[in-house]
């Protein structure tokens, strides 16, 4: 079976073709980078993103901008923004900092992207 | 009058590079000029990760890339003011700028590097009919109100224009609980990132109607329809064709225009096809001494770009004062021309015997080619022929000219597109 992906890990977007064989990749042409091999063997069998989004801490008006550390399965992106939503930490906070241990029970932690005076 | 070698107008992603390269080469005179609050322009607001895979060969949120350099700026101690706007640009090197600080302040530079960026097209500019209720947004503006000030502008979504900054707020606003109702393409193409639609659209199953466009736009107070309708080959709507969208907010994702009210101010010769200076590989304007980077020199893709530009006009910046710089007129260098299927290639001049060994032409196809040739022509001869797996308008590619090749070249080369 052959599939049509388009590499997302950087603007380059790769226009890749992917010969699969059961639920194995045999064969990724189209790619610049190692990096487009290693998307599509993940994209045919087990999609995955890095999700960025806004938590609200409770002791200040803003928002600030937080992502999950690694990319987390397609499918529980949506449960992952339950948990963002739902989660007020006090501020402050550094870049880096751990929010959410755990998300979802993925074992990958969400972390603040920027310092929250 | 104040004294600086080395001013930057832009404390963004180019102007932060350019300062950095400026004092790297050896110039400890650099003062950064910032409208806003902050630096880090755009940047700021762009909390999606993609930024700095080749600059940093690590995957950062827009947000995480700008903090490494202004960490950066504050390590290096270069003097910045932020809240500050420029007011005039002149010939001779001076500018006059204004704060609520300093109030008017007028600067003699030695060189100066323009880093302005670029603003979006708006409705206005697009002379979309209908009525002018409250919803109408650019994309960028509704970013700017969610990720900084923390408001959802809207919970039922038309996205005008496949721009990036569209198609990332599709996806943001559906991560966020608003319904994206479809994006509206006047072309037969994006003219966004291949990844963005797959990661942003098609993830999330939005749909995208190429060939159509917002005629009309319905609601008094608040928007409550938009219609659209198909568009034939010359890009007019089809009669007939229309349909009302109900929805209560329009955001415009039409495309990014250099801010060069400055240059134009001080008599700097700009580019029809860019929107921004023409610039020699020096990435030096038709004025000696004043460089261009970034976006407000041609709109990029991608801050990595931005930042390898940028440091190459800080560090020419830089040079121009130490009077490293080989001082020629763009009459005396090789011009770069766009030939078929190319259009606005920077730089368009290049220096015979510049200072690098390897001169980098950025340029966007016409139109969406697969497997075809860039190939650098002159006097008819082909001395450069590279090939391409797909060339869109909605990248910006490139092409490397070693300076050896040129040595024969004539008075110009052709750049463009073999099928």
């Amino acid at each position: 079976m052959e599939k049509e992906l388009i590499c997302i890990n950087c603007p380059m977007g790769c226009r890749l073709s992917i010969v699969m064989k059961g639920n194995n990749v045999e064969m990724v042409i189209g790619n610049v980078c190692s990096k487009g091999v290693e998307y599509a063997k993940q994209e045919a069998v087990n999609p995955i993103r890095v999700v960025t989004s806004l938590m609200r801490p409770e002791n200040r008006e803003k928002p600030f901008s937080v992502k999950t550390a690694s990319p987390i399965p397609k499918h529980l992106i949506f449960q992952c923004m339950d948990e963002i939503y739902r989660t007020h930490p006090k501020a402050p906070l550094a870049s880096g900092d751990i929010v959410i241990q755990n998300v979802c029970g993925t074992n990958v932690n969400i972390i603040a992207t920027q310092d929250v005076l | 009058m104040k004294n600086v070698d080395v001013l930057i107008i832009g404390g963004g992603s180019a102007g932060m590079a350019a300062a950095i390269s400026a004092r790297e080469q050896g110039i400890s005179n650099v003062l950064i000029l910032e409208r806003a609050n902050y630096l880090g322009g755009v940047l700021r607001q762009c909390i999606h990760n993609g930024f700095g895979i080749h600059k940093f060969k690590e995957d950062l949120t827009g947000i995480e890339y700008a903090q490494k350099y202004i960490d950066k700026i504050l390590e290096m101690n270069i003097p910045y003011l932020t809240n500050t706007f420029v007011l005039n640009l002149s010939k001779d090197l001076t500018i006059t700028s204004i704060n609520s600080v300093n109030g008017l302040m007028d600067i003699q530079a030695k060189a100066i590097v323009l880093a302005m960026g670029c603003r979006e097209r708006s409705r206005g500019a697009l002379l979309i009919p209908g009525t002018r209720p409250a919803g109408v947004f650019t994309a960028g503006t509704a970013q700017r109100y969610l990720n900084l000030e923390g408001y959802l502008p809207g919970k039922k979504v038309v996205i005008l224009g496949s721009g990036d900054i569209g198609l990332i707020m599709a996806r943001q606003f559906t991560l966020e609980g608003a319904k994206v109702e479809a994006v509206v393409e006047i072309m037969p193409f994006s003219s966004g990132l291949a990844r963005n639609i797959s990661q942003c659209l098609n993830d999330f199953g939005i749909p995208i109607s190429y060939n159509s466009t917002v005629v009309n736009i319905k609601g008094r107070k608040r928007v409550e329809a938009v219609t659209i309708a198909d568009v034939d080959e010359h890009r007019i709507p089809i009669s007939g064709t229309e349909r009302d969208i109900i929805c209560d907010t329009l955001l415009i994702s039409a495309g990014l225009i250099p801010e060069n009210e400055l240059s134009k101010e001080a008599g700097i010769i700009l580019s029809d096809r860019t929107k921004g200076a023409v610039v020699d590989d020096f990435l030096q304007t038709s004025i000696p001494g004043v460089f261009s980077c970034g976006n407000v020199l041609h709109v990029h893709d991608m801050v990595d770009h931005v930042s390898i530009e940028s440091e190459i006009a800080g560090k020419n910046a830089a040079l121009f004062v130490q009077g490293k710089l080989a001082a020629t007129s763009f009459h005396d260098n090789i011009s770069v021309i766009d030939g078929d299927g190319i259009m606005g290639t920077v730089p368009q001049y290049i220096h015979r015997h510049g200072n690098e060994e390897q001169i980098r032409l950025m340029f966007r196809p016409r139109k969406l080619y697969k497997n075809c040739y860039v190939c650098v022509d002159t006097g008819g001869q082909c001395i450069l022929r590279k090939k391409r797996m797909v060339l869109t308008p909605g990248e910006m590619s490139e092409i490397t000219i070693n300076q050896d090749i040129l040595a024969n070249a004539n008075d110009s080369i052709i750049i463009r597109v073999e099928v």
